[in-house]
């Protein structure tokens, strides 16, 4: 695949984004193609989450352009289903009456539409996205009653049943030890080499994403670097996490 | 005692009671499936309380209560959700206000209508008279109502009341369906103050769905679990008000309750 040649799933130029009159995102401009690993570093309050929101359409209106998979994310329209998203924070409550498979099954809204019942084919794809992260013994567990690690795969697997495009994970190793860590990441790249899955995700885990990703966008309300992943330098790193010029003491 | 029951169910008023309450217990018992995973147990205590107002307003100016109790209750719940919508922290503070507001204004209406306003105590409190033959046409088109639209939405209302961000990612029409949510809560309020009254009538609409999670982790028998407590109830309710001579409103919050507290034991003792 000839990424140069392909459009980009994600274009982002001179995105700038205020939140309650706080500028959140500065005139960030980046791009990723087809096939890749990209890893989202920065802060906490950089600017990450709001970012991701803004690709899904969550949050507008913002200046500059976007386009994912070639669509403003306020036309997303079909194209959603091509989208697969794991939010950061699981604010469920733990006695929530969800299996695994029905956590799943609510990812095939886009493909099974406003108020129709999902068919056969979107049963039987449940178990494929559940096998896809291993998880396929676990399909009738209660969510609440699986590890931190079992849950995120089962919300990977949310995000995989319908078959996207466009992968994009915010923080999904946060409350995972390390050991489920690394087997997630392991996962992540496997999936990208079974498929054209193209992947973005946040994570706090630096080094974790400096070897395991292909390319990383670091952002700390400006964007301070996107570039291939052995770029990223400790002084890059540095410049990363200082306090944003605006937000240091005495400014 | 069998005497007594068949003389109970020889009884035009009462076999209505009987039908009317089966009516409201089960779209009550089906949406509180969704207001005990969704919490909205001080959304309708607030909504409940605001018909009230509604009755009294109706009463005042003389207009049919149940016409003034789902005025104000639908008025009221958009209001609350209007409100929440803009700021998350609200919902809870809006309802102690609307709550308060809603009963003060009750209280003044009944103060301006001079003379007897006894057949308010019946809206307050329930009363197994107070369905009218005039009322089983309404009673039966609302709940078929409230039943077409959860069974239609419920793949939406399931993934709403799991994780809203993914739903609204996922492009499930979040708003709509809280206020959707919240307009059948106040049409099932109306529905339900005239059996158990308003101030009672929450418990139909949080005490079966909160039960039966205590029994089973599965939302295919959930439903159906919290719609056969919520009738079973309602029947063994009405059945004892008539036999001890009770408020029903009384009686079925109590039998419900018994059973709350038996699926909580019996959960406690599994787990």
């Amino acid at each position: 695949m000839n990424a140069a040649a392909s459009k980009p799933v994600i274009d982002v130029q001179h995105l700038s984004f205020r939140r309650d009159g706080r500028i959140v995102l500065h005139d960030v401009s980046f791009q990723i193609q087809e096939h890749e690993l990209v890893g989202l570093i920065g802060p906490n309050g950089g600017g990450k989450t709001s970012l991701l929101q803004t690709l899904l359409g969550v949050l507008h209106p913002y200046e500059g352009t976007i386009h994912v998979l070639g669509r403003e994310p306020a036309h997303l329209d079909k194209a959603r289903g091509q989208i697969g998203y794991v939010a950061q924070t699981k604010q469920f409550d733990r006695d929530f009456p969800a299996r695994a498979k029905d956590v799943v099954l609510m990812g095939t809204f886009p493909q099974v539409g406003f108020a129709k019942l999902p068919g056969s084919k979107e049963k039987a794809s449940v178990y494929g996205a559940l096998e896809q992260v291993g998880m396929q013994d676990r399909a009738s567990r209660p969510i609440g009653r699986l590890s931190g690690g079992e849950q995120q795969r089962v919300f990977i697997a949310q995000a995989l049943v319908s078959h996207p495009r466009l992968l994009i994970l915010d923080e999904p190793t946060a409350g995972v030890d390390r050991e489920g860590e690394e087997s997630l990441i392991r996962l992540l790249t496997r999936l990208k080499a079974q498929s054209d899955l193209t992947i973005l995700m946040v994570s706090h885990n630096v080094s974790l994403i400096r070897s395991h990703t292909d390319r990383i966008v670091a952002l700390n309300r400006d964007l301070i670097f996107a570039g291939p992943a052995s770029g990223l330098t400790d002084a890059v790193i540095a410049e990363v996490y200082h306090p944003h010029p605006a937000e240091a003491p005495g400014a | 005692m069998l005497d007594r029951l068949g003389e109970m169910l020889s009884l035009e008023f009462m076999r209505r009671a009987f039908l009317g309450g089966i009516l409201v217990g089960a779209s009550c018992a089906f949406l509180s499936v969704f207001v005990v995973l969704r919490r909205l147990a001080f959304v309708s205590q607030g909504v409940s309380h605001a018909a009230f107002g509604g009755v009294a307003l109706a009463v005042l100016v003389g207009v049919n209560p149940s016409l003034g109790a789902l005025v104000f209750s639908v008025g009221t719940a958009l209001a609350i959700g209007g409100v929440s919508r803009r700021r998350s922290w609200v919902e809870d503070s809006s309802i102690g206000i609307f709550l308060a507001v809603s009963m003060a204004l009750g209280l003044l209406f009944l103060g301006l209508k001079r003379g007897s306003a006894t057949g308010l105590y019946g809206y307050l409190f329930g009363s197994i008279l107070s369905i009218l033959p005039s009322d089983l046409p309404w009673m039966i088109g609302l709940t078929c109502l409230v039943f077409l639209v959860l069974l239609v939405f419920m793949k939406e209302l399931y993934f709403y009341v799991f994780d809203e961000t993914m739903a609204r990612v996922a492009g499930v029409p979040v708003d709509a369906l809280y206020f959707g949510l919240l307009i059948l809560l106040a049409v099932t309020i109306s529905l339900g103050m005239k059996l158990v009254g308003a101030i009672l009538v929450t418990a139909l609409l949080v005490i079966p769905g909160a039960t039966a999670r205590f029994l089973t982790s599965n939302i295919v028998v959930l439903i159906p679990l919290s719609i056969a407590i919520g009738v079973l109830g309602v029947i063994l309710g009405l059945t004892l008000a008539y036999l001890v001579n009770v408020s029903p409103g009384a009686s079925i919050v109590v039998v419900l309750f018994l059973g709350f507290l038996g699926a909580f034991l019996a959960s406690g003792q599994r787990s």
